[in-house]
């Protein structure tokens, strides 16, 4: 059966008092279950032996009341989980991020950052549905079939026996749902992402087919793959409502078995009619939550899968340790890798495997290779995005390690690979690298990244806003900004991953003219695949496969 | 609702399983209230101690009943179900055909990632519609109606009571519910808006703010957006529950009013005595058609909202059309030209091109070079005519092609390079694109002839090795030259290829093109790309320039026309 994540449990007050609330709510529940059953059989019973209504006004103000009082457990559940969910997902929410800008600084790439955020801002709903519905169900399917159980045997042993031979039933047949639910799910989730895939496959591939011709002719293969979807859900469907089928009949046959033997035995005078029509009444209640239960196992495996994502996040090992120690500025210290290893826990393999490199004040280093052989995690060390696997990272004669990181963070400036524009405008994006900068500031870091006459061909100038739902902007244009940037902030280490990359002849050349201007005065690390840049550094550093293949020495 | 029809209308669901699904749920749900109906009979009725023999019709409907639900449940279950993927089914064929003439300039709004969410999660989620949307409304009404009307005719005024209370469980209660929860949903759609846009930033751009210093700033703009979301969440969770409360009060209100007037009744000798506790458990159970719902209405109006997602893209007319009497396709020999073209994609944008020429003689071979966003793809969109000219004219052998039907314009093209797709599929099926009815021998010529027979040879499973997902399995120099195969083995009389060299080392680059060039043949050829290989190869070289007048993109762009031998600058 599917239960909830202990670490939910363990973490959250939120939790723990939601878990309070809906045990002392159930224990209500149950107690205004048996008595509704009382009331209405009292009544009816009543009327049987001929009692007038005002004889049975009293019973029945007090079923309004007792039905009023259903009404607000029912209530109470719901805002309970509700609250509870918003309170858990808010926390982990902000814990996510606080520990992403912490300990877990290094790059999330786009589709997974907008997976985290989509599970962490919607996965609200899923949460409070297993917090509203499935906990207090959870709660429900234990007090009340007990109650229940427990006012039966004092009414009539007889009933009780057929309850108890019926109600193992029950169990089994959850038990097999909750396994098929699981299963169930996954193999819905495999078929439609294996649907998915074929679609997009197509529908990228429309141009193509089109000018082929070829289009019309597809329709057959899309109606396929949605056919043979149809078919694999139905299998898998069929093994789930056969055994919801199956819990169903233990429970009306149950209530017939219940209803006869009481009638034969009515007929004997073995029991009384009011015992008789409270078990009846109370029949129902018995299988009642159990079945519930097994109709809300799918909304439990969505909330648990949401808080689970956000969980795993916020429990992965800090990638960097804060330190204390105030660094030494680049500007006079040499910057030394020493036997550095860095491997990514979840891959096989090192991606720098013991290299030694030194940055000496004010020169320019060049790191050549082919992507993947480790370039861009030699900028990530040297910003203490993450921290050597094995061997050391020294400022003049301090450890990195053991540096404040972000005493040592306002000596660099960083110029991505891809560089992130943030939804505001265009003077605030540059401003990132500066923020008490003022607009004649920001202008001349423009001007030297080569950016300030694009910028100013933008319709709103520096007050164009950028960034997620703002102004598109180039590949070139966005490498421009973040040169601004680094421009703005006048650090005197300067780590530069890739700039021209991806960009055509023109933009290229714009941004390595910028590098050029940018690089005189400071120590520069230049992470490249292209010779062109490479050749106007100090020194040349080749990497292959995480190791140092070569060194060349050449004039600047 | 008009939307219901029309989804309907799309869709085509089989009438006869729905037919069978709603009779087999009200079957299913009629025979829950006479189970327990019969039962409060049963039990009345002996307590007056009858001859058991009496009894004997009683007990065996009551053990029918409780046999028979189970089992018309699940065949509601099966059959609704399967009816309703059906209809899915349908509507994705639909779907595909509705949109593949839209491709590509008319759906260059949207990403691939966006359609496929309408077409695979949107209509996906119109389940619902079919599944609980429809039927349980009808069976609902079906066994409300029954159960008022076997409860009006052993009292009236039990009747009138349980209509009230079915009307207001099963109309007004799910409606309420729906519009609260609807209403919560409007209220946070912004904030959570703003919350996921905050968090996606930060989260991706986390390197960047570190290196920057700005934790805490970050970190305070994105408590703002979640303490906000967090407050309206737990006012909204006020009102998620009433619905359900409000249930159960009608519920409980109900029964308790149907004892009363039967007790009345019973008071008055207007009524058996028996028959009081059979009207109240009649009037408890029969809540059970109505209890389905509140959520149905909930996920109506969630289903609805995809199936509109879904509407408004199938809803699309296709902006090229054939013309009523096409002119005759056109030859091999004949001469294509653009005639001072300008092209947008939607109104108000920037033109992709303006005033631009173009002459395509047979067994020419024009290259077209120029940075990105100059407008190299729009020419080929406007020649296979997949977006037709704001002003200017395509001609082909001198009648505007406006005038052919669109096949006839594609056939006498053949698409090669960078975004030819290559489908996850196996490289026989690929290659089968370009000519269907081809036969082994000619794969392979056309393989031989882009140089990747011997590679394929090699491979365990030859003619039928899997590519992987956009060709993930080839290296991107087999991934050019299977575009270029299949390209070959078409009949058309011009290549069209587009930046083939994309992401290939020099060496690789110039040895493909050199290729390309033997195989041609008498073909046309028209090379788009931004590198110099190739280039001395070609009789003619036309240059598309974008200048930075414009706003952002490019705003003119002119042709420039040099003579053959390797010009090797892209722009002026």
């Amino acid at each position: 059966m599917l239960r909830l994540d202990p670490r939910l449990v363990r973490r959250g007050r939120a939790v723990r008092t939601m878990l309070a609330a809906d045990a002392a709510l159930g224990v209500f529940a149950a107690l205004l279950v048996l008595a509704q059953a009382i009331l209405i059989a009292h009544v009816a019973a009543s009327a049987f032996d001929g009692k007038a209504l005002d004889a049975v006004t009293v019973p029945l103000v007090v079923l309004l009341a007792v039905v009023a009082g259903r009404a607000g457990t029912a209530w109470g559940f719901e805002v309970v989980g509700r609250r509870a969910a918003t309170d858990v997902l808010s926390g982990l929410r902000m814990e996510v991020v606080e520990r992403r800008l912490r300990d877990q600084p290094s790059s999330l790439d786009g589709a997974a950052s907008a997976e985290v955020a989509t599970t962490a801002v919607d996965g609200a709903a899923a949460l409070e549905t297993t917090f509203a519905r499935y906990v207090p169900q959870v709660v429900l399917a234990v007090v009340v079939p007990v109650a229940v159980l427990v006012l039966v045997a004092a009414i009539d042993l007889v009933s009780a026996g057929v309850m108890l031979l019926t109600l193992p039933l029950v169990p089994v047949f959850m038990w097999l749902i909750g396994r098929y639910t699981e299963r169930k799910t996954e193999e819905r989730r495999l078929a439609l992402a294996l649907l998915a895939t074929h679609f997009l496959d197509v529908v990228r591939g429309l141009p193509t087919l089109r000018a082929f011709n070829r289009g019309a002719a597809q329709a057959e293969r899309v109606a396929e793959a949605g056919d043979r979807y149809r078919r694999t859900t139905m299998k898998t469907l069929r093994l789930a409502f056969l055994s919801g089928a199956v819990l169903e009949l233990a429970a009306t046959l149950g209530i017939a078995l219940v209803a006869v033997t009481i009638g034969v035995r009515l007929v004997r005078g073995g029991i009384g009619l009011e015992a008789g029509l409270t078990v009846l009444l109370l029949a129902p209640e018995l299988y009642l939550p159990l079945r519930n239960l097994a109709a809300q196992f799918h909304a439990a495996a969505d909330g648990r899968a949401a808080a689970e994502r956000l969980l795993d996040l916020v429990e992965l090992p800090p990638a960097v340790r804060p330190g204390t120690a105030s660094p030494p500025s680049p500007e006079l210290a040499p910057v030394r890798l020493e036997a550095v290893t860095f491997a990514y826990p979840a891959r096989p393999g090192p991606v720098l495997d013991a290299i030694d490199l030194e940055l000496a004040p004010g020169e320019t280093v060049a790191v050549v290779g082919p992507s993947g052989s480790g370039k861009s995690t030699v900028a990530a060390l040297l910003l203490k995005l993450v921290e050597p696997t094995t061997g050391r990272i020294l400022v003049g004669s301090l450890d990195l390690a053991t540096c404040d990181s972000q005493a040592w963070r306002e000596l660099l400036a960083w110029v991505p690979q891809r560089p992130t524009l943030f939804r505001a405008s265009v003077a605030d994006n540059v401003r990132l690298g500066d923020p008490r900068a003022d607009d004649e500031r920001v202008r001349r870091a423009a001007a030297l990244a080569g950016a300030d006459d694009f910028i100013r061909a933008l319709p709103r100038g520096y007050d164009t806003v950028v960034g997620e739902g703002g102004r598109a902007l180039s590949a070139g244009e966005q490498q421009r900004i973040a040169l601004a940037r680094a421009f703005l902030r006048d650090a005197p280490l300067v780590v530069l991953d890739e700039p021209t990359a991806n960009l055509d002849g023109e933009s290229a050349e714009i941004v390595a003219d910028a590098v050029e201007r940018l690089r005189a005065d400071r120590t520069v690390l230049l992470a490249v695949h292209q010779p062109e840049l490479a050749a106007r550094a100090d020194r040349v550093v080749r990497l292959a496969a995480g190791r140092i293949v070569e060194l060349a020495a050449e004039a600047a | 609702m008009h939307e219901i029809r029309r989804l309907e209308a799309l869709a085509q669901p089989p009438r006869g399983p729905m037919a069978v699904s709603i009779l087999a749920g009200s079957l299913a749900v009629g025979f829950g209230v006479a189970l327990m109906t019969s039962a409060g009979y049963l039990i009345s009725r002996a307590a007056e101690q009858p001859p058991i023999l009496s009894l004997t019709v009683v007990i065996v409907a009551v053990r029918f009943f409780g046999l028979a639900r189970p089992l018309a449940r699940y065949c509601e279950r099966l059959v609704s179900h399967d009816a309703a993927l059906r209809a899915l089914a349908t509507i994705r064929s639909r779907f595909y055909e509705r949109i593949e003439p839209l491709a590509p300039a008319q759906l260059r709004e949207y990403r691939s990632g966006e359609l496929l969410a309408r077409m695979v999660g949107d209509v996906d989620a119109l389940q619902s519609l079919y599944v609980r949307g429809l039927g349980p409304p009808i069976v609902a009404l079906l066994v409300g109606a029954a159960s008022v009307a076997v409860a009006a005719a052993v009292l009236p005024a039990a009747g009138a009571i349980l209509a009230v209370g079915l009307l207001l469980a099963g109309l007004v209660v799910p409606l309420a519910g729906s519009a609260l929860s609807r209403a919560a949903a409007r209220r946070q759609a912004g904030v959570r808006g703003r919350l996921t846009a905050e968090l996606v930033e930060v989260l991706r751009g986390a390197p960047e703010l570190v290196v920057y210093g700005r934790e805490e700033e970050t970190l305070g703009r994105v408590r703002t957006a979640d303490r906000e979301l967090a407050r309206l969440a737990r006012r909204d969770a006020l009102a998620a529950g009433l619905a359900d409360a409000l249930s159960i009060l009608v519920v409980g209100a109900t029964v308790a009013g149907v004892l009363a007037v039967a007790v009345a009744a019973h008071e008055t000798a207007a009524l058996d005595r028996v028959l009081v506790a059979t009207l109240a458990l009649l009037a408890l159970a029969s809540f059970d058609a109505v209890a389905p719902l509140p959520v149905a209405a909930r996920e109506l109006f969630g289903s609805l909202a995809a199936g509109r997602r879904v509407l408004d893209l199938t809803d699309r007319q296709a902006a090229i059309r054939d013309p009523a009497v096409p002119a005759p396709a056109p030859s091999r020999s004949d001469v294509v030209t653009l005639e001072a073209v300008t092209a947008r994609y939607a109104a108000g944008e920037d033109p992709a091109l303006s005033g631009f020429d173009l002459r395509l003689e047979p067994g020419r071979r024009i290259a077209l070079v120029g940075p990105s966003g100059a407008g190299k793809t729009t020419v080929v969109n406007l020649l296979l005519r997949f977006l037709d000219p704001e002003e200017g004219r395509v001609m082909i052998a001198g009648r505007d092609i406006r005038e052919y039907r669109q096949s006839d314009v594609c056939a006498l093209f053949a698409l090669a390079g960078q975004d030819a797709h290559v489908f996850n599929s196996t490289i026989r099926a690929n290659l089968a694109i370009g000519r269907p009815d081809a036969g082994d021998e000619e794969l392979w010529s056309a393989l031989r002839r882009a140089r990747l027979a011997d590679w394929v040879v090699s491979l365990p499973d030859g003619l039928d090795t899997l590519v992987g997902e956009e060709g993930a399995q080839l290296s991107g120099g087999q991934h050019q030259r299977l575009t270029i195969a299949r390209a070959l083995l078409s009949k058309a009389p011009v290549l069209i290829l587009d930046e083939p060299t994309a992401h290939l080392d020099p060496e690789t680059a110039q040895a493909l093109m050199d290729d390309v060039f033997t195989e041609a043949g008498e073909r046309t050829v028209l090379l788009i790309t931004h590198r110099p290989e190739g280039l001395q190869q070609v009789d003619e070289v036309v240059a598309l320039t974008s200048h930075p007048g414009g706003p952002g993109s490019c705003a003119s762009c002119t042709t420039e026309k040099t003579s053959s031998t390797a010009p090797t600058a892209t722009s002026p």
